[in-house]
Parts: structure tokens; sequence; C-alpha cells
């Protein structure tokens, strides 16, 4: 099994904090002396129930405000498996940090409170895991013990929810009625909904197929590093070291460099094992080239054919999150993509998306804080990248403001997986 | 890719060792390529130790183009000092100490006043002056996400300003594997490859490839007396009060810091094997079963962490 890399987003109060205590604490995560050191806190502040936020909440100011403020990763481990999660306040003024857990994760976890229905913060959860790129979803209507454990509550939920999917072009959704403080469906088969028999959500995650179906993808590999020893014995070696972003490099193969458009072949193949054969995406390699070009960071070795796009001018979707600068049209930024880093122009801003309503915002001349929009750039140096949808490294930028060195946008090439927007 | 299958039978697991070991090597390309003069923090303890070999192997089949730095508090297991020396030679790395007894000698720091004489505060000044002296642009260290909730919080590129300190409410976002290492002169960047490893996968990873780990990590007889319920073990810096009596028991270490206020565990386990079952087992995180300097206050790490420590 993979390790799997969740999202998550919500408040105290939708439970959950309670969910993922439990997860944490039933996959024994969370040692004895850390629950206790909670418990002792959680009765000097209330006196009463035991808060499981105090596990989460990792900061003196969360604590104290009783708020989540920034992401958290949290680890876990079955038997059969070894999760992240990242965990994210949901409100809207965090709309940023649910972005950042969102983007590397391969299936969000969305809790809906079966008294409340769908509401806003559902909307919203599963609209930035859409537009982050995340195709599988674990959706949870918790709280069944105060709806009387109801199939027609649950049903409804369901239905609602999965028709947004379907908008959201998200291929594959499950739901779990649960409750998390009960424990029904979480870890363990729940007794109290007969109606019910697809197993609990943790034997879901356990065996959820991330199908990354790389194998017979076209190769991305990002240039980040040229190794060359200096000691005699390695005379003339010279190899690209490089993450695979995508396919697979095969000793012998054809490849292109981009943006020289050179062409060579593979003439060997490091792994963090030792020299392969082959190699395949997510691994951190170091490649030779049969011939003696000159290629450096930033250069992307590819396949031949389905190579990727090299250019200077593209649109993409931003999350801005810079709380002091707006982004317009005009604004000057540095780009980091891939391992390539270069000048930045906003050309255009074609519109501001509501993430509620996923309709364009009319009359939009600026995006602030935890804004998302529709931009045209042009680049200093071209840039080799796939669309975001296609590829989400090599589709994937940030925005960094040139004097502050403040990271301020996140962005994806091209148009976001559930459409194209109209420019208004 | 043969020699993958030959560990994924030998571990059950190793394809997701294999994802956490990529991601890390990339992290420290990521910050070898970037960097003006980064450094390697490295303590002699496991998390170090597997760092330090992530970093060989993202350079190889070149030698690593970085200095390692130890701050040495002077309150070392010699076991360890040990290790640091032969790792620098086999190795042939340049090795910067930071010296805690230098600077007090010299009268930059007073001696510490903590209980125990624990020298772990003073470790903070001298890691920021160490910095300034060698203008090192990054710092990689081996901290770890699971380790304690402060960390759950901080990024893999933390930012440190012209005085060191992290301000956790003030952190750059990260995404992707895209990270933001621009600094001002003077500020400089934490950088942690390994964050999103646990302590179950250090020691699993260890096992897979077969590292060699300081002494005290296994099951030795030792001399112990209990203080604030941990195992103290008996040195030139630590020695029993009134009331603390010693005893020789098996113990082992589950991490390497200052021996004043590193505790040990009862065990017997003296093979790797034995010691992984151990902690699989445990209900005791490893900060709460032996540093006396997280038990100081809820909110100790994060405190020592804003001022600039590791």
């Amino acid at each position: 099994m993979e390790l799997l890399r969740i999202a998550t987003a919500g408040s105290v109060d939708d439970g959950k904090s309670t969910l993922i205590g439990r997860l944490l604490y039933d996959s024994k995560a969370i040692y004895d002396d850390v629950l206790e050191s909670a418990e002792e806190v959680s009765k000097r502040q209330s006196g009463e129930y035991f808060n499981l936020a105090l596990l989460t909440d990792g900061l003196r100011a969360e604590r104290e405000q009783g708020i989540t403020i920034d992401v958290a990763y949290r680890y876990f481990s079955t038997p059969k498996r070894k999760f992240i999660l990242a965990d994210t306040p949901g409100h809207v003024q965090y709309t940023r940090n649910m972005v950042t857990g969102a983007s590397t994760a391969d299936l969000a976890l969305i809790i809906i409170d079966a008294r409340n229905g769908v509401v806003e913060q559902s909307r919203r959860h599963a609209v930035i895991a859409s537009l982050l790129g995340i195709r599988h979803m674990a959706v949870c209507v918790n709280k069944m013990d105060l709806v009387n454990y109801d199939y027609g509550t649950f049903a409804s939920i369901r239905d609602e929810f999965q028709g947004l999917l379907d908008n959201l072009n998200v291929n594959d959704a499950r739901f779990f009625p649960i409750s998390a403080l009960e424990g029904d469906n979480v870890v363990t088969d729940s007794d109290r909904m007969p109606w019910y028999s697809d197993g609990p959500l943790l034997s879901y995650l356990e065996d959820f197929d991330t199908d990354r179906d790389l194998k017979e993808r076209p190769l991305r590999l990002p240039v980040q590093y040229v190794v060359r020893p200096l000691r005699q014995e390695f005379h003339d070696y010279r190899s690209y070291a490089g993450t695979i972003a995508d396919g697979v490099v095969r000793v012998g193969q054809e490849v292109e460099i981009l943006p020289s458009r050179k062409v060579s072949h593979i003439a060997a193949i490091e792994t963090p094992d030792g020299e392969a054969q082959e190699a395949s995406a997510q691994t951190a390699v170091s490649i030779r080239l049969t011939d003696d070009f000159d290629v450096s960071r930033g250069d992307m070795i590819s396949a031949v054919v389905d190579s990727p796009r090299t250019t200077q001018t593209f649109d993409a979707t931003v999350c801005w999150m810079s709380d002091s600068t707006e982004l317009r049209q005009g604004t000057m930024l540095r780009i980091k993509h891939t391992t390539r880093t270069a000048k930045a122009m906003i050309t255009g801003l074609d519109c501001e998306i509501d993430i509620n309503t996923l309709s364009p915002v009319s009359g939009c001349a600026s995006l602030g804080l935890n804004d998302i929009g529709r931009v045209s750039i042009r680049t200093s140096a071209p840039l080799v990248c796939d669309d975001y949808n296609y590829n989400r490294t090599t589709g994937s930028f940030i925005l960094i403001d040139e004097s502050t060195n403040e990271t301020v946008a996140a962005g994806m090439i091209g148009s976001p997986a559930f459409g194209d927007f109209s420019i208004g | 890719m043969n020699a993958t299958i030959a560990v994924t039978s030998s571990l059950p697991d190793a394809g997701q060792l294999r994802a956490l070991e990529s991601e890390s090597i990339h992290i420290i390309r990521e910050g070898i390529a970037e960097f003006d003069r980064p450094a390697l923090l490295f303590s002699g303890g496991k998390d170090s130790i597997v760092m330090l070999h992530l970093a060989v192997k993202a350079m190889a089949p070149a030698g690593l183009p970085i200095p390692i730095v130890h701050i040495d508090t002077g309150h070392n297991f010699p076991e360890v000092i040990e290790y640091r020396d032969n790792t620098v030679e086999r190795l042939g790395l340049e090795l910067v100490v930071g010296s805690v007894p230098d600077a007090i000698a010299s009268g930059r720091i007073p001696e510490s006043s903590d209980r125990g004489g624990s020298r772990n505060r003073l470790q903070t000044p001298v890691l920021l002056d160490t910095i300034r002296e060698h203008d090192f642009g990054a710092m990689y260290g081996g901290a770890r996400r699971d380790e304690e909730r402060s960390r759950a919080k901080e990024r893999v590129y933390s930012f440190r300003d012209e005085f060191g300190q992290w301000d956790p409410k003030n952190q750059r976002p990260e995404l992707w594997n895209l990270f933001n290492g621009f600094i001002h002169p003077g500020q400089h960047i934490r950088v942690f490859p390994i964050s999103n490893w646990t302590e179950l996968d250090i020691w699993q990873y260890i096992s897979d490839q077969n590292l060699e780990l300081p002494s005290i990590y296994y099951a030795h007889e030792r001399e112990v007396f209990e203080r604030d319920g941990m195992l103290m073990a008996v040195s030139d810096f630590v020695t029993p009060g009134p009331g603390e009596t010693v005893s020789v028991q098996s113990v082992r270490f589950r991490t390497v810091g200052d021996m004043t206020v590193t505790g040990a565990v009862p065990s017997t386990a003296t093979t790797l094997d034995h010691v992984i079952a151990e902690i699989a087992a445990t209900r005791t995180s490893e900060r709460g079963a032996s540093r006396a300097d997280d038990r100081t206050s809820e909110a100790a790490m994060e405190d020592r962490k804003r001022e600039g420590y590791f």
C-alpha cells in the first residue's frame, strides 16, 4: 500500500476534532502521556468534558483562543497503511490554509453535521479540494446518533452533496453515516444502522487505491541539481538529479531536454536504492545522458512524444494569500515553478471566483487575502509546464513578493476541472 | 528495480519508506541548489543520523558539499562524540562545532542556573552565534512533526528573522513541493527534510538501511537513579541528590541530547528488531519518556523555538 495523504477542514463544532481524535487514538498515534496532559489542561479550562481539540491545536494562541489557526500535520498508521493528515480550519478566512493542506493530498475528508445538512462550509471545502485536483472524497455524515440513526436524513444529504460533486467533476466519492463520538462506522462497523453495510471509514482509507496510474504516462523530470563529483575516479562524470514528476524513466529511452529541445538518451539511472534500469514517478533519481549537453537546474527532461509546453504566457487560477498586498493587473512578482524561478507580471485579471457559488464576481479589479481568481501571466523566462489538471507538479506555481520575500499566491495553470468561467 | 523488490519482501511497508525517502532527498537537493552556505545540524542522535544518510544519498556519488554543525553543550555522552568523529572521518565531512563551554568561558553567556545544570537553553545563543559567524543561509535540522505539537505546525522551510526567531503565527504558506527560500541578509531558513517521518519510520529505515547508531540506543547496564519520574544516568554532569538512590539497570536511550536532560528507559532490547518491537508497543511518547526539557511547561517547545532553538 502507498502512503495516503488526506486533507480535512472544519471547525470544532462539526465534530472534526472528535473524528480525528478517534482515528489517532484508536490507531495508537496518541501516546498516553500526551493524552493525560491534554486531559489535565481540559479539566483546568472547562472542568467538565474532555476537549479533543487540545490534542490537535499545537500553538499556544490556538489553545488560548480555542481556534485552529494553521495547517497541522498528523500522522497515524495501521498495520496496513501509513497516513498523513493535513488538518486545516474550515472558515472562509482560512481559505489559504485549506488550499495549502489540499495541495499535497490524494483524498479529501469532508464532515457534514447530520442535523444541519450541507452547509456553506462543506460546499467550500469540496470546491477547494476539487480546485486543487483532489478527485477522491470521503464524506462523513456525522452525529448520526443525534438524528436517531435515520436513513432518510443520511440519504438526502448524500444525494444533495453528490449533485454538487458531479458539477465539480469529482469522480469518486464515498459516503459514511457515522457518529465520531460513539464510534459508529469510524473504525468498526455499527449495528445501529443496519441499512448501511459498506464498511467503516478506516477500512475504506486503508484499502483506498490512489490509482496513480503513471506507468504509461510520458516522462517529466525537472532538473534540480547537477551532480559533479570532484574526484579522480569520477572524471567527466555528470548526472542530473531530480524527482520524477510524472511517468517512467528507462535506460536507453529517448528524451528531450527543454527548453533547449535537444534530444538525447538515458545512459544510466541512479535511485536511492542504487543503480536501476527504470524508475517511476515520485522517485528522487539522478540520471546520466548519452550526450554531453549543457543541462542545468530549471530545465526539464521529458518524453519526446506528448512533451510539455514551453511558454512565457499562460492563464491560471490563483489563490491570493497575502493580507498586506493585493493582486492587480500589472503586479510584478517572482514565480517559482518546478525547479525554475523567474519574474512574472500579471497581464490580466479576468475575474474573481465566488468560492461558495462558483460564479464569477463581476467588476473585480483586485484580489485580496483568500480571494480566488483567474489571471493571465507573462514570465521573464520560458516555463516548461502542463495544465494543473494533467499534472500537479508541472502545473503548479507559487508567487513571491520581491520586496518582502513572502509567498503571496498559489497558482494552477489552465482551467479548473469543473470548467472555464465566463469572463466578466 | 530489483533492489526495491528485494527490500519490499523484508519490510512490509518499504514502499511507504521509499516515498518518505524520496521526499526528503528532494527537499535536501532543493536547499543545496538554492541556498548560499547551507549547513546540516548533526547531534549524533538517530534523526540527524538518518538525515545525514539521506543528504549523502542526495548528492551521490559526489560527496556532501556542505559542513555539518554540532552544538556541543559539553555534557555529552562519550559514545555519541565518538560516533560523531568516526562519521566525520568516514564520510570526509567538514565539522563545525559551536561550543557552549567556550561561550561560557569567554563570558559570552552565563553558566546555566537551571535545575540539574541543564545547558539545553544555552544551545540557542551558541547556535545563533555559529550561524552568524559562518553566515549560514540555511540549517538542515532533523526535527519531525510527530515529535511535539508546535512542531506539527512548522513548515519544512521555516523562516528565521535577524534575531533567529520563529514566528508561528506568521509563517509562509507552503504548497506542493515548492519551497520559498528567499531571505534578506542576516535572516536564515531552517530546513526540515524529515518533517513527515514518525519515530517508527526512523527506526524502520535505520533497520532497512542497516545504519550504525551510537551504542547507547541499545540496552546496556548503567548506573541510574530516578528523578522526576525519569531514569537519569550517573555521570560527571549528573549526580544523585539527597534521597536519590543509584542502581545498576538495563536501559537504553530513546533520544540523545544533553546528559542532564536525557532520561533512559528500562529495556532489554539489544538489537534493532527488539528496539522496534518495544517502540511499536509503547504508550509513552519519546519526549515524554526521555526529555526533561519538554516537561517544563505546556508550551515549553514552542517558547524555545520562538527564541531560535532547533
